[in-house]
């Protein structure tokens, strides 16, 4: 099942292909005519400036808001020369966050994945009283600061833990903080994909014998998995920037608990800036990677309907 | 078919409707003439203006009574103060990089050196009676009440067992006095530089967090991890008063912490007149309530602060700015060296 796409011409945009007579209701018109009879010129230009117009603007924005200062980065991280940019990466603190930074990250995705498609699955496939409520909280981390969220990890996983776990200065506090800031990313890429899925494709295969198990397995978890990986990959990209909700949690360790992110922001404390530069392009470039391959594995695995 | 959009006109048209009317005219020239009338009234010095202040994040409590103070008083009466707190090096950057400022006031020199560099501060600022200074503190330790284990020297933090808390030198203020503090002492006790290096190396292995900034490191301390921070004394103080359970400690050797302050070269009247308060004796006076000690020695006889057997300076160690590379460069100082050793010999899995 692909994921629900539009298509540019259903948008109705002038210059698109309009939409074919008698298609369904009345595709509402984008740009008024004016009163008079418009100049032939005129209108052409006008369609033209459209065509261009829809995708230009998003280019300008997206340039704008991350090529932009993405480019500025990578300026900023090579204007010591590529010495000094070798120097920089290869510094052991840098390495042993940079390390530590994305085992994590890639730890907790792979973990959050799991946890996101089943608490998706009783979302949409169970019914219990507080369903709404439930449904809810999971969009909390979102909307916490994120500083908030590590006081609170803190206060629940640290020395003064009413549980008596104390998870302060480790590696398992770290990975506890990331997994409550993405777990909303993974339950949220699967849960509409989900509710979308045809319930008939199942109940073919059960009616032709397959085992629980084997429905499961063979059609309703391929169907899944670009959802999936999706959201493991916003998870991944998410956890490996983060900083506010572990930085208290994670009592900031050189080469056992210090994330990339707290790395990188001692240095831009300590005038390093261009040193500081040249680790997050190593570590954007690590996670655009990381997010391209998990995109052609989308695609790899995008089950077409057959039905 | 009329249009409720405006629409270009077009030769023929007829005459467009959106002229303004002389009336609409005259009421906005008048507008315009008494806005105009009311800013060349002239801004008396003595009847307000605002002080942008930008400090680093401990003294915010202070700042708040000493705003108030300096409002009772006569050059103050109507000033507003506006001030911005943070880590004493963010501020600095954010200082040089255009965030509005009339009087800076930083943790340590190195900080106020970057914004002389920049140019926004005069190079004279610290030739004043007081050397720039606006006031002193200790660096003390922070141990649970009653000292359960009893740590009172420096050679305790370094025994097994004892669990320190000191901010990241790399983006902390005060991780670099507390540092400084360590290694003076040692040195001050007849060590080797050599030998002081190995201390150094010993505490940090004895470090079990290691916050971006003092606040972040009390805050860590207050949640039950370590045994023993390294902190201010001034902002032990203020959490002691405030009910934290906290006892305060004075090793026998520390470094006197000196805050600097200066107005900056665009500085409104109002901020002179702040700074000329806060080193007034009624301003060292509150300055002192809020556990600073005074640079005012006649104000600082008032107040009983601890002192320690040995108190030295910065300058005893060869100034911030050669200390500032020798030790604190991230990538080449004696710090980020002892890290290092530290780091390759327990980084386990």
């Amino acid at each position: 099942m692909t994921d629900v796409g539009v298509t540019v011409g259903d948008l109705g945009l002038p210059g698109g292909q309009p939409a074919p007579a008698g298609s369904g209701p009345e595709r509402r018109r984008w740009h008024r005519h004016p009163p008079t009879a418009p100049r032939p010129a005129l209108a052409a230009a006008g369609r033209m400036a459209a065509r261009i117009g829809g995708p230009a603007l998003a280019v300008t924005y997206l340039s704008l808001l991350v090529l932009l200062p993405l480019a500025a980065l990578v300026t900023n991280a090579f204007s010591g020369g590529w010495a000094a940019f070798w120097r920089a990466i290869t510094q052991p603190e840098a390495v042993a966050a940079l390390e530590l930074t994305l085992g994590i990250s890639a730890a907790v995705a792979a973990v959050n994945s799991v946890a996101g498609l089943a608490i998706a699955w009783v979302l949409v496939r169970d019914d219990f009283r507080g369903k709404t409520l439930v449904s809810a909280v999971i969009d909390l981390p979102f909307a916490l600061p994120t500083i908030v969220a590590g006081l609170t990890l803190l206060a629940l996983y640290g020395p003064n833990s009413p549980f008596h776990v104390d998870l302060a200065g480790t590696r398992l506090g770290i990975a506890c903080a990331l997994a409550f800031v993405t777990l909303p990313f993974c339950v949220r890429s699967v849960q509409p994909v989900l509710a979308e899925l045809d319930a008939e494709t199942e109940e073919a295969a059960a009616s032709l014998g397959a085992s629980r198990r084997q429905v499961m397995g063979r059609v309703i978890l391929p169907s899944l998995l670009p959802a999936v990986l999706a959201g493991a990959g916003l998870a991944f990209a998410r956890a490996v920037g983060e900083y506010g909700s572990i930085v208290l949690i994670s009592g900031n360790i050189p080469f056992k608990t210090e994330v990339a992110s707290s790395w990188i922001f001692s240095l831009s404390q300590s005038d390093a800036l261009p040193a500081a530069s040249a680790v997050s392009v190593v570590l954007v470039a690590i996670a655009l990677l990381v997010l391209i391959v998990i995109g052609w594995a989308r695609r790899r695995f995008n089950v077409p309907e057959t039905v | 078919m009329q249009t409720t959009t405006p629409h270009l006109s077009a030769p023929g048209d007829a005459p467009s409707r959106t002229r303004l009317p002389s009336r609409r005219i005259a009421a906005v020239g008048a507008l315009a003439l008494s806005a105009l009338a009311l800013t060349a009234l002239p801004a008396g010095a003595q009847t307000g203006g605002t002080v942008n202040l930008v400090a680093y994040s401990t003294p915010k409590p202070a700042y708040s009574v000493l705003a108030t103070d300096f409002a009772k008083t006569k050059t103050g009466a109507g000033v507003t103060v506006s001030p911005s707190f943070g880590p004493s090096g963010t501020q600095a950057t954010s200082v040089v990089n255009g965030l509005p400022a009339d009087l800076v006031n930083f943790s340590l020199e190195p900080d106020m050196a970057k914004v002389v560099k920049a140019g926004l501060v005069s190079s004279s600022w610290d030739k004043g009676s007081t050397k720039g200074m606006v006031t002193d503190s200790i660096v003390s330790f922070v141990v649970r009440p009653g000292n359960p284990k009893h740590i009172t020297t420096w050679a305790d933090l370094v025994k097994s067992g004892v669990q320190v808390i000191t901010p990241n030198v790399f983006s902390s203020g005060s991780a670099k006095w507390n540092i400084m503090a360590a290694y003076g002492a040692e040195i001050e006790q007849g060590k080797t530089p050599a030998q002081a290096q190995l201390y150094l190396s010993k505490l940090l292995h004895n470090a079990v967090a290691q916050p971006s900034s003092a606040s972040a490191a009390l805050q860590t301390f207050l949640s039950g991890q370590g045994d023993v921070l390294l902190d201010y004394e001034d902002d032990a103080l203020y959490a002691k008063s405030k009910g934290e359970p906290v006892d305060i400690i004075t090793p026998p050797q520390t470094i006197l912490i000196q805050n600097p302050i200066a107005v900056t070269k665009t500085a409104s009247p109002a901020a002179k007149a702040f700074l000329a308060y806060l080193l007034s004796p009624a301003g060292q006076t509150v300055w002192g309530q809020q556990g600073y000690r005074p640079v005012l020695p006649s104000v600082a006889a008032k107040f009983k602060f601890p002192r320690p057997k040995t108190l030295f300076t910065i300058d005893h160690l060869g100034g911030w700015t050669s200390v500032n590379t020798k030790f604190f460069d991230p990538q080449t100082g004696i710090v980020a060296k002892v890290e290092q050793s530290l780091g390759v010999s327990t980084a386990s899995g």
